[in-house]
């Protein structure tokens, strides 16, 4: 086995050594242009173009709460909230949802006439990001005491409380007869994206709605890559490694922490207000605790701590939800005699995916850099040989 | 309580004018158990000195509480005028401060160069901001910094090929040297340094006395020291203090301290 690792090993890095300097910016290069053009290899509203949609909307997702998790090390199992906070923001001041208001900025057609806050999609954008920061904070601050895994239960109690909030808002009088959500009824139609040039984005060319989320994914992408090589991408790392020795190295501990938290939150409300629109509903029932887990497993599986990896992550788990279980394997068990359907055991799958990746890579499929080179040097020189010593 | 009032237990001559630091009647409580009780020392600017006991007599849990981790249940911690025991540890990092950790505590994650950069993260100014949209002076400091912490690693004796190498696959004499460069990148007054050789051999001992003098000389650094090697302590240390059981018992100069019969009973017990 360890023969088969360490050939493997020579392989990839002699490939990697023919490989000119470049190479890596050239593959993102590429990658970004086959993301621009993908459209056009499909049709305007297929399956496949949808499943793409929400997927990218996961990898936003992923890459925000890997900031959290992976960067800054604070594990995060309420997720969901900055979601739900992201898709009311939408609901809110996309809608005719607050009826008795008459705000209008920036819209055109059917929204500039109707009742309610009609925002501009950007306008939202901006709103959910800040709505989400604050909450990001707010979640932020009792759990600055704390490490591990009790971060993990307030956390999680939040995003349950962001929950109850979301069912329960029907009853919560904000007045003139308006309540704060629509609970499981849901806040419907809610306005669709319209920018000059483009007119309004309806679900009969799913095109625009790609390129929308793409341009979301390649800022939030951008904001990533920018703070992971900077003072406090640093620092984040830091505070995640050891906490006493960085505050003692002079990196305030609560404004770092917190800064984690707002960005983190903040993309995750970005994609949220771009689903809430695309789902063309608000409704509660979408922000269960399952979908907390389901976006802290696609940044496990990409690689903790790893930007492309949280897109990876985001991108394949989203892929496997929206297209191959729904679409493609669904009546498998049914073709094999079987009286189910695939949907009905996903999370059994994305659970088996899980523990796969845990046993045969746990680094995840692209490791962050420095824990790549953890695992190869250490492991490989160390460890590779107590198991052997172990091993009769 | 002035600065004065403990100052005057010391001997004569030893009472300058402007202590770097000063500990005014520090006492440091946990629950029931008194870890440090009733200190007062004075750290003479751009001396050497040291800290000395046998173990559990409170030299960390003093160090931590100059360096802000803990605060001191009664007394004051003055570092020049400033009062600063109940500021962050950030702050007093901020303020010219450094230390090293008995167990050392590098980030195993990062590479010593990363390291080192952490160590500057107090005289960086880059914030969110900043580091999204990198305008031209923030590359600039990003530059300066990283020049800076190529600079420092080679004056403590790195390597400069395990520049970048992460931290964990560093010898345990780089990694020693890697902390006292991450702690001189916030180019501090201070350097505390928590048993810098514990683990080392006499002749790594003897550079690293070596190398302390040179960085008072060089930098005008203050350094205080918790030490267990005798050998260390009277090779370098203008002054000694000696702690047991939470208390200050002697000091002096290391020759004067070690005649002290307290100090003997303290370390080797009581004789009949």
């Amino acid at each position: 086995m360890s023969e088969l690792a360490a050939q493997l090993r020579e392989w990839r890095e002699a490939i990697g050594a023919r490989l000119p300097p470049w190479w890596s910016r050239g593959l993102a290069a590429t990658a970004i242009f086959i993301g621009i053009v993908l459209p056009f290899f499909f049709s305007q509203n297929s399956g496949f173009m949808n499943a793409t949609i929400i997927a990218v909307a996961f990898a936003v997702m992923s890459l925000g709460l890997n900031v959290v998790v992976g960067f800054a090390g604070l594990l995060d199992l309420g997720y969901v909230a900055f979601y739900a906070l992201g898709a009311y923001a939408l609901g809110w001041f996309g809608s005719s949802f607050f009826f008795q208001a008459h705000v209008h900025v920036g819209v055109s057609g059917v929204a500039a006439t109707e009742i309610g806050v009609h925002l501009n999609f950007v306008l939202i954008l901006i709103a959910a990001a800040a709505i989400c920061a604050i909450a990001g904070m707010l979640i932020g601050l009792p759990t600055l005491r704390l490490r591990g895994d009790y971060i993990a239960i307030v956390t999680l109690a939040f995003g349950e409380i962001i929950d109850r909030v979301a069912v329960n808002g029907q009853s919560v009088h904000v007045g003139g007869g308006m309540t704060l959500t629509a609970g499981n009824l849901g806040i419907s139609a809610v306005d669709s994206p319209s920018f000059p040039g483009i007119g309004q984005f309806n679900l009969l060319d799913l095109r625009p709605w790609y390129w929308l989320i793409l341009a979301i994914l390649f800022v939030v992408l951008f904001v990533n890559l920018r703070l992971r090589d900077s003072r406090l991408g640093r620092a984040w790392v830091a505070l995640r490694e050891d906490e006493v020795a960085a505050v003692s190295m002079g990196i305030p501990s609560v404004r770092t922490k917190l800064s984690a938290y707002a960005i983190g939150a903040m993309f995750g409300g970005m994609s949220g207000a771009f689903l809430g629109t695309y789902y063309t509903e608000v409704n509660a029932g979408q922000f269960q605790f399952g979908f907390s887990i389901f976006i802290l497993a696609m940044v496990i599986i990409g690689g903790l701590g790893s930007i492309w990896g949280a897109v990876v992550g985001g991108l394949l788990l989203g892929y496997i939800n929206n297209y191959l279980i729904p679409d493609v394997l669904n009546d498998l068990p049914s073709k094999l005699g079987l009286n189910f359907s695939t949907t009905t055991i996903e999370y059994g799958i994305f659970g088996f995916l899980l523990v796969l990746v845990m046993v045969l890579r746990p680094q995840g499929l692209i490791p962050e850099r420095r824990r790549r080179m953890e695992m190869t040097a250490e492991i490989a020189a160390e460890d590779a040989q107590l198991v052997e010593s172990t091993v009769p | 309580m002035s600065v004065g009032a403990s100052a005057q237990a010391a001997p004569a001559g030893w009472a300058g004018p402007a202590p770097a630091m000063a500990v005014d009647h520090v006492t440091k409580e946990f629950g029931g158990l008194v870890a440090v009780d009733d200190v007062s020392l004075r750290v003479p600017s751009r001396a050497i000195v040291s800290l000395i006991g046998p173990n559990g007599a409170g030299k960390t849990t003093l160090f931590n509480m100059l360096t802000g981790l803990y605060k001191p249940t009664a007394g004051r911690i003055l570092l020049g005028e400033r009062d600063i025991s109940r500021a962050r540890p950030d702050r007093i990092t901020g303020m010219g401060v450094a230390r090293t950790f008995q167990n050392i505590r590098l980030f195993g994650a990062m590479t010593a160069l990363e390291n080192v950069l952490i160590g500057r993260h107090a005289r960086m100014r880059a914030g969110l901001f900043g580091s999204i949209f990198r305008p031209p002076w923030i590359a600039r400091e990003e530059r300066d910094a990283r020049e800076r912490a190529r600079e420092l690693l080679t004056y403590v004796g790195l390597a400069p090929g395990a520049v970048d190498q992460l931290s964990t696959q560093l010898s345990y004499g780089d990694q020693r040297r890697v902390e006292i460069a991450r702690a001189l990148a916030s180019d501090p007054t201070m350097l505390l340094l928590d048993e810098p050789t514990a683990g080392m051999n006499p002749q790594e001992s003897a550079q690293l006395t070596a190398f302390m003098r040179k960085l008072r000389d060089d930098l005008g650094l203050t350094i205080l020291l918790i030490e267990h090697d005798m050998r260390v302590v009277m090779g370098v240390s203008e002054h000694v203090w000696v702690l047991d059981h939470g208390e200050k018992i002697a000091e002096g100069s290391a020759a004067a301290v070690r005649e002290n019969p307290r100090v003997i009973e303290a370390y080797l017990g009581k004789q009949d």
